[in-house]
């Protein structure tokens, strides 16, 4: 039930702040609008119950081992939250001038130099509001390059068949041509594949290292001697860094541009939302094209970087300088953890990856690489199951629901048939690791003997197994104001068409 | 275990490829492509009149689970595509080598379909995958 069906003519709950006195804006007259917005009228009682029941609906990481696959579910800790209230950060006007901002600017100063650090880059840029805008500020980075040198005949960048969706989705949005590149039976990039791809017309490649595969990409070295020889740039998708954290930097690896996910990596609430956090490193050829503004320092206190610092920025992405409160957050968590600390949740992630993988193999579960060492994530397939049974990885993973356990990610990578792309992170005890390779074996026995109950899961869930064809074939995405949910009819949406 | 037609080719990114006796070819994915994409939810058909080259992607096929491309077997000319698959993507899977065909070409060269893959020789790339 939506809150705009609770509501009733009238009904009001009191605020909480003193009212306005006065006029506060010079709008005119004629542009304010005469009746009220159409907004739900409920009681404080009933606002409280329904988001609380809905709250009650979700799968969380603060009530539910959460092991999706390449998403990095880690807890966030209740200290960075706290810490990023206090009153100087959250009633700081963004518009407030640098001179009454520098406790803040500071923040961020130090959390551009430790992200140069932990990725071995030579300057961060903060600005990009997401992942997907950091991987969109780091393909236009290299495209500035090629430009700046009238270099305009690149026109291609390269993605591993491995590679998120995002990937091609950014390069398309950049104007460039995806030229896919193939895995090897191993996981790796086909070295000899690439060597044939690269030419006069590359002008990068996106690698995610570990790869979606969960494998670490050895031959990193190579692959890049072989892009910066053709005249590419390497960019580096950082989705999955937390599994070298403190451990090895993309900038060592020859990286020239890294964008990171603050909300995976760096403990940020994560999902539904966030807001994410994106922000991008570079190496010395792409120094003069981060996004602005970033935070400079001079000896007598930080000021902002902008046009007249960086000439050739390809500018900015937000009005302001990034989401502002979850870069306070990562800044805590960074803080909090100290140099020790941020090698130990590289080790731990990897460790916890590779301690429920080997539970689950010893089960009799397949990987899809059992000869590679997991990183921070794993894969297993269910292709036999799928095959003897007629129990698939969806309905393993709705099964899991019942569990108790958010399921992995299905079906991707796409490269493997029937997968679970399991990422336990550091967060978790040995106990909640084992019970959850526990579940994935009750449930195994029960694809074996009951398999029609596997199907129908899950049971125990607000919502039962949903009807995800119909809901991607009639989008219905607006609620009429009409009926009810119960009757709802869908009104079928012309999808638009894919980039990439 | 999935349908191979005897009568049409195929080539080893999935689709199937019918000789007409006007001299075009009709062209679709075949029913172990279904089968490992799951239902499908959208089809983003080529334009009429576009000239394909032989191997080109020139449609998506979008599941629940993922989104492929489809790619022309043979070099030629867009002559039709199956504009009811706008309405109704689930043609594919419930008929992937009827009214589930996805485009039909008339190829540069009318003798190339025969150089690509006969029945048999599918069916065990299928297999192999299944």
């Amino acid at each position: 039930m939506l809150i705009f069906e609770h509501s009733r003519a009238g009904r009001r709950a009191g605020s909480h702040l003193a009212p306005n006195a006065g006029k506060t804006a010079d709008i005119p007259e004629h542009f304010l609008r005469k009746d009220p917005p159409a907004l739900p009228e409920v009681s404080e009682l009933q606002a409280v119950r329904h988001y609380t029941r809905l709250s009650r609906a979700n799968f969380s990481i603060d009530t539910h081992f959460y092991p999706l696959g390449s998403c990095t579910m880690k807890y966030n800790p209740r200290a960075c939250n706290t810490l990023a209230m206090l009153p100087g950060l959250v009633d700081r006007h963004p518009a407030a001038p640098a001179s009454h901002s520098q406790g803040f600017m500071a923040c961020l100063f130090e959390l551009q130099e430790m992200l140069k650090e932990v990725t071995g880059m030579l300057a961060v840029s903060l600005a990009p509001m997401a992942g997907a805008q950091g991987e969109f500020a780091g393909v236009a980075m290299i495209r500035a390059y090629h430009d700046s040198r009238g270099d305009d005949e690149r026109t291609e960048i390269l993605v591993p068949d491995a590679a998120h969706g995002t990937n091609p989705a950014t390069a398309v949005m950049c104007g460039y041509k995806v030229r896919e590149i193939p895995t090897d039976a191993q996981g790796d990039v086909d070295l000899d594949a690439l060597k044939e791809a690269v030419g006069r017309q590359t002008a990068g490649i996106m690698l995610t290292n570990p790869s979606t595969l969960g494998v670490f990409e050895r031959r990193i070295e190579d692959i890049a001697a072989v892009v910066h020889e053709a005249g590419g740039l390497l960019y580096y998708d950082g989705a999955n860094l937390n599994a070298i954290l403190g451990k090895a930097r993309p900038g060592d690896m020859g990286f020239d541009v890294v964008h990171m996910n603050l909300h995976k990596t760096f403990s940020t609430p994560h999902g539904g939302g966030g807001p994410g956090s994106g922000p991008v490193g570079v190496g010395e050829r792409l120094l003069p094209f981060l996004p602005i503004p970033m935070v400079g320092e001079n000896g007598d206190g930080y000021r902002w970087l902008t046009e007249p610092d960086c000439p050739q920025s390809i500018g900015r992405l937000s009005a302001f300088m990034g989401n502002a409160g979850i870069m306070l957050r990562a800044y805590i968590y960074a803080r909090l953890l100290g140099r020790t600390g941020m090698v130990r949740v590289g080790e731990f992630a990897t460790l916890n990856a590779n301690y429920l993988a080997a539970r689950l193999r010893q089960a009799g579960f397949e990987l899809a690489y059992p000869e590679r060492r997991a990183t921070h994530e794993f894969i297993v397939t269910l292709k036999r199951q799928a095959k003897e049974v007629g129990v698939n990885a969806m309905d393993f993973a709705k099964r899991l629901l019942d569990f108790g356990y958010h399921a992995p990610t299905t079906y991707f990578p796409l490269l493997v048939p029937e997968c679970l792309l399991i990422e336990p992170t550091e967060t978790e005890s040995k106990e909640s690791l084992d019970g959850f390779a526990e579940a994935m074996i009750e449930i195994e026995k029960e694809a074996r003997t009951r398999p029609a109950y596997v199907h129908g899961a899950p049971y125990t869930t607000p919502v039962r197994r949903l009807d995800d064809v119909r809901a991607a074939r009639e989008l219905n995405l607006a609620w009429s104001g009409k009926q009810s949910a119960q009757d709802d009819v869908p009104r079928p949406l012309k999808r638009q068409p894919r980039v990439g | 275990m999935s349908e191979v037609p005897e009568t049409l080719r195929y080539v080893d990114t999935h689709e199937w490829v019918r000789q007409e006796d006007d001299g075009t070819v009709t062209i679709g994915i075949t029913d172990h492509a279904q089968q490992q994409l799951g239902d499908l939810v959208f089809v983003e058909l080529p334009e009429v009149g576009r000239t394909v080259a032989d191997k080109e992607e020139m449609a998506v096929v979008e599941s629940v689970k993922a989104a492929s491309d489809v790619y022309s077997p043979l070099a030629g000319d867009v002559l039709a595509v199956n504009e009811a698959l706008s309405e109704a993507p689930e043609l594919v899977n419930q008929d992937a080598y009827g009214d589930g065909w996805i485009v039909k070409i008339r190829p540069t060269d009318p003798a190339a379909a025969e150089a690509l893959m006969d029945a048999a020789a599918y069916k065990e790339l299928a297999e192999s995958e299944e």
